[in-house]
């Protein structure tokens, strides 16, 4: 194995970037620790990483039960993630399908003018997006956000390559057994990609749950804010209470953050999937 | 692939002896395919394609969206002239540039180093890919909440930190038009930096560990094999994440918008910023529209120019 003096150096190696790792996440633990805290000692100084007099409760209620809708954002939010990450699944399975296991003409024509597409950019096409929303009826709805989250050619890539690599030889046999497409696809093709799937899936369920953009641009009503619009409400709200801000952003970050930590592999794998085929 | 161009150019038996079944095998295939496809296709051509070359038309139009749509009024190449003399879009394309230098090469060397001793140098390989990854995976919104009160000029923590380090008159930071994009870059290096590690582990994973016993065998240095071996085999993942990078810096908003929006004074406006400020707050949507092509038109020459160096070789 590793010589002696190898270990040495990889056990300073560890302390070191276990020293820098913390230094890193040094924002996220503040945020925490300030959340605990009575506005007059957040900004103490030394910084009383355990805070000696502590206002939690206080906080969590001026977050989850005051002037700003918490709750009720906190719900929208999970709606929306939970609605665009089933339809955008749908719509990428289906395609990443059709380009791996259907034969038929202009095929690959379309994949190759698809990922020629991922070049321009969502910003760019924002005002017709707008015009298109408003002549739909479909300003200040969660719709509105839904459809403009709901195609991913990125993850339609991912999937396909996955695809790519399930044996032919699977559909031969359902269709054998006399399963038509509809069938192959959702009884043999979808259980065996389940992994990706999952991967998939984690990922636009954390960027829906932190998209800012679009429901800023398609939302007006409070009552249908998610989460990042939320934060500006508090920004607007409490400009003096750094302890509830950041109980508002500990709020905001700290669910996402257990689903990582529990799926860190899924996410980590998926993220990395992307970089080395792409 | 091949077999599916032959079931194709072939057609001599089954036509001739069927001729009244239409819906042949192939056909049925080639349906369910275009089936399968048309929710992505649609969807694709109208918010993408659709929207590209009508933003383009709007582009050559003056319109305030609020008269509606019989309130487009043809103005030709007006806001592209005017495009050229906005100073605030030439800030803003500066600031752009500017925002690159500072989140593209320092977070792409700073990612490399951490990368190869967090895949091959320690223990706890998971902890740290899984704290390095955290600020990504977070909200960038709240994440900027608590990054606006660290920076705080007077209170805050990273002033005090460096008031007591003997540093007399910290930057202001945010609120500061010199320091405004600087800190504003800052975060949006640290928050993506995690995304950068792990794109490049997953490189490293990929060298062969051969090539490193060989050199052990030829006695090279650890920063021998560093520049020699890993790096060169890392191109192809440094090649990504410089034309993902560049382009995400120029598309970026989100941080800008919650955090300063533009200022002060406009010195942390960005191009995106601007379409977002012509269009949907002074309902400007022709030259908004003329924005957007310009953003359109950066985006395709930086992607056309990254894919020219990788032919050539030179990178």
């Amino acid at each position: 194995m590793l010589s002696l003096s190898n270990r040495i150096s990889k056990i300073i190696a560890t302390v070191f970037m276990g020293a820098l790792s913390i230094l890193f996440i040094f924002p996220l633990l503040w945020m925490v620790s300030s959340a605990f805290k009575f506005e007059k000692d957040v900004m103490r100084f030394p910084i009383e990483w355990i805070p000696s007099s502590i206002n939690v409760v206080n906080n969590f209620k001026a977050v989850w039960m005051q002037n700003v809708p918490f709750a009720h954002i906190y719900l929208n939010s999970i709606k929306v993630a939970i609605i665009v990450t089933l339809i955008s699944l749908i719509i990428s399975t289906m395609a990443a399908y059709s380009f791996t296991k259907l034969k038929f003409r202009g095929r690959n024509l379309v994949f190759t003018i698809l990922l020629a597409l991922m070049i321009i950019p969502d910003q760019a096409t924002l005002i017709p997006r707008f015009m298109l929303v408003r002549w739909m009826g479909l300003y200040d709805t969660h719709a509105a956000i839904i459809l403009m989250s709901m195609f991913s050619i990125y993850f339609t890539f991912l999937l396909r390559q996955f695809m790519a690599g399930v044996s032919d030889e699977y559909m031969e046999a359902a269709r054998i057994d006399g399963a038509g497409h509809l069938r192959t696809f959702t009884s043999i093709m979808l259980p065996l990609c389940r992994p990706v799937i999952a991967t998939v899936a984690i990922i636009k369920f954390i960027w829906s749950w932190n998209d800012y953009q679009n429901p800023l641009i398609f939302l007006q009503s409070k009552s249908l804010y998610t989460i990042p619009l939320g934060m500006t409400l508090f920004r607007d709200d409490y400009t003096t209470n750094d302890a509830i801000m950041m109980m508002a952003a500990v709020s905001a970050i700290i669910p996402l953050l257990i689903v990582f930590i529990v799926l860190q592999k899924q996410v980590i794998n998926g993220i990395a999937l992307g970089g080395v085929k792409g | 692939m091949e077999r599916t161009e032959i079931s194709y150019q072939s057609p001599k038996q089954p036509v001739v002896s069927r001729k009244k079944k239409f819906w042949t095998p192939q056909r049925k295939e080639a349906l369910i395919g275009w089936l399968f496809l048309m929710p992505e296709i649609v969807g694709m051509l109208l918010l993408n394609v659709f929207a590209l070359g009508f933003s383009l038309y709007l582009s050559f139009t003056s319109w305030d969206l609020l008269s509606g749509l019989s309130g487009i009024k043809f103005s030709g190449l007006q806001n592209y002239i005017h495009l050229f003399q906005d100073p605030t879009i030439w800030k803003a394309l500066s600031n752009n540039l500017f925002f690159t230098v500072l989140t593209v090469p320092v977070p792409i060397a700073v990612a490399l180093v951490l990368a190869v001793v967090i895949h091959s140098k320690v223990y706890f390989k998971d902890y740290f890919k899984v704290v390095f990854f955290i600020p990504y995976i977070s909200s960038i919104i709240a994440v900027a909440a608590v990054w606006s009160v660290l920076f705080h000029p007077s209170l805050g923590p990273i002033n005090q930190i460096l008031m007591d380090l003997g540093v007399s008159n910290p930057p202001k930071w945010l609120v500061d038009p010199k320091t405004s994009l600087i800190a504003v870059a800052m975060i949006s290096a640290w928050a993506g930096l995690g995304y950068t590690i792990i794109i490049y582990i997953a490189g490293l994973s990929n060298i062969s560990n051969e090539l490193y016993e060989a050199a052990d065998i030829d006695g090279a240095t650890g920063m021998k094999k560093f520049f020699k071996i890993t790096i060169p085999l890392l191109r192809p993942t440094t090649f990504f994440l410089l034309i993902t990078m560049l382009i995400g810096s120029f598309k970026v908003f989100d941080i800008i918008s919650y955090l300063t929006e533009g200022g002060p004074d406009n010195s942390s406006t960005v191009i995106v910023f601007r379409i977002y400020q012509e269009g949907f707050v002074n309902y400007n949507m022709g030259y908004a529209s003329a924005i957007s092509w310009l953003l359109f038109a950066i985006i395709g020459l930086i992607t056309a120019a990254t894919w020219k160096m990788r032919q050539e070789e030179s990178f």
